[in-house]
């Protein structure tokens, strides 16, 4: 069982009243409102919120791709204000390079960071390796299925070595069967490689399958509505009504929502 | 399945173009066509004989070398230019406010066109056959590039940004590949506008060349010569291409394989 207790430490992740607003020549825009969120080291941290709030700008803010429009985001004890390799983002859409090869995609960041050849090559195979793709280093995405895609994503945000992971609905396009498959992995490369994740999804299986801390948002202007520890055993039983008892708490707060 | 398939297309293929030459062949003999048109034979004939017997002061083969340095000189130069500008405006909004109305303005110009003014600025001299030759190209390559770096998906750019790459790598390892296979569409393009623009280009004081030769039947009324020279540059504008397609499809082959 895993403890993560009481933030001993300094928490790696730390939103101080973020708001994010989109001003425009006709309208603003409030997409993020007051919030303020800590994140433990190696914690797994679910963003779970409806369709389209304002998830995938939370990332994005703490990602330094877009900035707040008041608060400040603080990762490792340093303020965001731009994108960096300090935190690796894996994304719904992927967005692999289509004209890298596998291997090509998992060693772009290190190779970006001017790190040898022979140290890239070792960590981008190692990762390659963890994330079950051997074989398919000289494949370009084009020819894989989505759900290998999604694995080199993951590879790539690893070989990296990012403090933090932002993974951005990674499975949202996939299918059920491989959508299960691809949380079990991901389960299981956590637990190989710990590593600090803010993961959002709208799927509260996948959300109690994965996450340490579930922050349950709210529609836009998003806020946190409630947080909800998650303390069963890994692996988890998506039967077990314990599990399911989360889940429909989960359910419940959302249905609230509304 | 795939071989069986080409093979019929190849028969095909033969049979098209045998029928072409009986039909021109029974043009040139039973019709009064014949009075003005040499035949398929006749013109094959000058066409072997002039792989010995020199047209001009050179044979063949030597004219074809000309016109091919001519036309690889202007395509390459404008080649380099059209993708650093065509990038230049798809990337830099300053620089497609700049450039992108007086490229514009000069796009439809044909090649023809500019024969005077290239004259008059840089004479009859190989230099303004290498430019008449490039002005068809530039206006292609220019116009792929800068649709293809238009066209980069900016995720993949943040994404680059993220994993910590520079401005100066990302220009290198994510638009400039980013933008390859719509670059290369233009090549193609424009490898067979310059191939082309050779008879405008050795329209201006040459002495050899394939439009050379056409333009010498022209004016010698030697029809066989004008119908050698159109058949070389026929048959080499197909050979150039079909290698542009295998560069491709090396060079892109990520891009080709989704089916």
């Amino acid at each position: 069982m895993e403890h993560h207790g009481e933030l001993k430490h300094d928490p790696i992740i730390s939103m101080r009243n973020v708001c994010k607003t989109y001003i425009s020549e006709h309208k603003t825009n409030e997409v993020v409102r007051d919030v303020s969120l800590d994140v433990a080291e190696n914690e797994f941290v679910v963003l779970f919120g409806p369709g389209q709030c304002g998830k995938t700008t939370m990332i994005n803010l703490i990602a330094g791709l877009q900035l707040p429009t008041s608060g400040e985001v603080v990762v490792d004890g340093k303020k965001v204000t731009a994108p960096g390799p300090d935190r690796g983002v894996v994304y719904q859409t992927t967005a692999l390079f289509p004209f890298c090869t596998v291997m090509g995609n998992v060693e772009f960041g290190p190779k970006s960071r001017g790190i040898d050849k022979k140290t890239r090559r070792e960590r981008a195979e190692y990762f390659i390796k963890l994330v079950g793709l051997e074989g398919f280093e000289k494949s370009f995405p084009n020819q894989l299925s989505g759900g290998m895609r999604q694995r080199v994503g993951i590879a790539r945000a690893y070989a990296n070595d990012p403090k933090v992971m932002l993974m951005d609905e990674p499975f949202g396009h996939l299918d059920a069967q491989t959508r299960y498959m691809m949380e079990a992995e991901l389960e299981k490369i956590w637990q190989k490689e710990k590593r600090t994740v803010v993961f959002v999804t709208n799927n509260s299986e996948e959300a109690v399958y994965l996450a340490d801390r579930i922050i349950i948002l709210t529609n836009t202007p998003t806020h946190i509505k409630e947080e909800i520890k998650v303390d069963l055993p890994r692996p988890r039983q998506y039967s077990d009504p314990a599990f399911l008892e989360i889940r429909r708490k989960i359910e419940e707060i959302c249905d609230d929502t509304l | 399945m795939k071989r069986k398939f080409d093979l019929e297309k190849t028969v095909y293929a033969v049979a098209a173009i045998a029928f072409f030459f009986l039909l021109w062949w029974f043009l040139t003999t039973f019709t009064p066509v014949k009075e003005t048109t040499p035949g398929p034979i006749e013109v094959l004939q000058l066409l072997v004989s002039s792989f010995y017997t020199p047209i001009g002061n050179k044979v063949i083969i030597g004219h074809l070398l000309v016109s091919l340095r001519r036309v690889l000189v202007g395509f390459s130069v404008a080649t380099i230019i059209g993708i650093v500008l065509g990038i230049a405006m798809g990337t830099s909004r300053w620089a497609e406010a700049i450039f992108k109305p007086i490229f514009e303005l000069l796009r439809p110009i044909p090649p023809i066109a500019w024969i005077s003014l290239v004259i008059l600025f840089f004479g009859i001299g190989e230099t303004s056959k290498y430019i008449l030759c490039g002005i068809g190209a530039f206006t292609n390559v220019t116009l792929n590039a800068y649709t293809g770096a238009q066209n980069v998906d900016p995720e993949l750019i943040g994404c680059a940004r993220m994993l910590g790459t520079s401005e100066r790598d990302i220009f290198f390892r994510v638009i400039l590949p980013s933008c390859t296979p719509q670059i290369f569409a233009g090549m193609q393009v424009a490898l067979s506008t310059s191939w082309m623009a050779v008879l405008a280009a050795e329209m201006v004081g040459a002495q050899e060349g394939c439009g050379w030769m056409i333009q010498r039947g022209s004016d010698t009324l030697n029809i066989t010569l004008v119908m050698v020279g159109m058949i070389v540059i026929g048959l080499v504008g197909m050979l150039l291409a079909t290698l542009m397609r295998t560069i491709e499809r090396r060079l892109c082959s990520w891009n080709i394989m989704e089916n």
